[in-house]
């Protein structure tokens, strides 16, 4: 049967020109702890609601990334932002202060390598001058959509991934600097029949495998290519999974791979089972801690795969499945 | 996708790692055994001051629901959980814990649309279905004692 190849976009002319982090307080504790721009103490921030604390996470990402690029709102030319909750919650209510041109995604975890890829296409196609991503998710307004209230009593399998509190947000502007974002692999659907809501990893990993696998064809690398090769939140029943499906292709990808999903989070101290999750868990990792690597020249070339469960709980409910996406963006020094 | 869905979901099955039981089971044993010890002293307690069998057993379950509120409201009781498991979800104080926790959660919303009509989105289907139950077995006892006559 033929399948959809899709297209890998190549762009000469998109740099990520800043990028900054916002994290809450479990997410400090973390072994990255001390490499994000702001920490959030209280996870309400001093906002009244979970989802008013999201929002604020977004607009103080945001915030730290326009001043870094000395960028005033008034000069910003779009911005695409998404997270988990319905409505774009947080990003409408966190964004709408600055009154720039928006446009809301949702990719779920793999919200913020979306963001990038379109901020890096419109600006390399010379649309816009700059262009912001910035996406963001919250433990506790995550749980209340999603799972259980927060003092609930029921107890997660060890499957199960903790959403990060969190949010990043880079600006993409004409390429000036590295980190420069060189290609970009949109993600297909991907459902591999996985159902249990407390095992996202599984329902992902077969779109991460999909996603690198086109990408490293169209563009005629292979892993060894790069120096690492980052997926977002597939945690470790994801990332086990993962190696699997490559080790059929005779690949060994656990060599040059790192998931956000088991970095974020100290698992040994920390009671985050598989690991992390949400769009604002690699976006941090991202913001706070790969792209300084990229910018400094520590790492040369990376492909940042950040993957999605595309979970409705309405259709899992009614016995439907929890299909995974996957876009990759690759970053580079040069 | 090379792989079908089918092989894949062994593959999942074998990479998912099962609840350890060996930990959970002794520990939800233990945790749901003190609260019912607690709750046999309470009773003890309650007749030793004088109370009937039947209600020194009310005043029993409205301490353990009242303790169990207060635990939850104190951020404490899924703090236990987490390491009771079942033994802190089965007894009536679990039962407790799952209409405090979503009056306190969806108290943002408002006291109507929140917390009243969310109070019972967990314990909600075990009411539904528990009295339920209880009609049913009530009509097959009652045409049980009709042919015994």
């Amino acid at each position: 049967m033929a399948v959809c190849e899709g297209k890998t976009f190549k762009f000469n002319n998109a740099s990520i020109i800043s990028f900054a982090s916002v994290v809450g307080k479990v997410e400090s504790d973390g072994p990255y702890g001390d490499e994000f721009d702001e920490v959030v103490e209280d996870n309400k921030g001093g906002a009244e609601t979970w989802e008013q604390a999201e929002a604020q996470l977004q607009s103080k990402a945001f915030k730290h990334a326009l001043s870094k690029a000395n960028l005033t709102p008034e000069k910003t030319d779009l911005i695409f932002a998404g997270d988990l909750l319905n409505q774009c919650t947080g990003s409408s209510y966190g964004l709408k202060e600055f009154y720039i041109p928006f446009l809301g995604i949702y990719g779920a975890c793999s919200t913020f390598a979306e963001a990038l890829l379109l901020a890096g296409a419109m600006v390399n196609a010379g649309y816009v001058d700059n262009c912001g991503a910035v996406t963001s998710s919250h433990f506790s307004s995550a749980e209340r959509q999603f799972r259980f209230p927060l003092n609930y009593g029921g107890v997660r399998t060890p499957t199960a991934q903790w959403t990060a509190t969190a949010a990043g947000a880079a600006i993409v502007a004409p390429a000036s600097k590295p980190p420069y974002i060189r290609a970009a692999t949109v993600g297909k659907i991907q459902d591999m029949g996985i159902s249990d809501l407390n095992n996202m990893g599984a329902a992902m990993a077969g779109a991460a495998y999909d996603t690198l696998s086109r990408h490293f064809k169209h563009m005629g690398t292979h892993p060894e290519s790069y120096d690492l090769i980052i997926t977002g939140d597939l945690g470790e029943v994801g990332s086990e999974l993962l190696y699997d499906l490559f080790k059929r292709d005779g690949i060994a990808l656990q060599k040059w791979h790192k998931d956000c999903g088991l970095m974020l989070y100290d698992r040994e101290k920390q009671d985050v089972h598989a690991g992390g999750s949400g769009c604002g868990c690699s976006a941090s990792m991202m913001c706070g801690h790969f792209l300084k690597r990229v910018q400094s020249g520590d790492l040369k070339r990376i492909l940042y795969s950040a993957t999605g469960a595309l979970m409705s709980p309405t259709m899992v409910q009614q016995g439907g499945n929890i299909p995974g996406i996957s876009h990759a963006v690759e970053i580079c020094f040069n | 996708m090379n792989i079908s869905n089918q092989e894949y979901g062994e593959l999942a099955k074998r990479r998912s790692p099962a609840t350890p039981m060996y930990k959970t089971l002794p520990m939800a044993f233990v945790v749901g055994g003190l609260i019912c010890c607690l709750g046999e002293g309470l009773l003890n307690m309650y007749g030793a001051l004088g109370l009937s069998d039947e209600t020194a057993g009310a005043w029993t379950s409205v301490t353990l629901i009242f303790l169990s509120a207060l635990l939850t409201g104190l951020k404490l009781y899924d703090r236990i959980a987490q390491h009771a498991g079942a033994g802190t979800l089965v007894p009536i104080t679990g039962f407790a814990n799952s209409v405090v926790s979503p009056a306190l959660e969806f108290k943002s919303e408002g006291f109507v649309l929140g917390l009243g009509a969310k109070m019972f989105v967990i314990a909600g289907p075990v009411i539904v279905y528990g009295i339920s139950a209880s009609v049913l077995y009530g009509i097959i006892y009652y045409l049980i004692t009709l042919f015994q006559r």
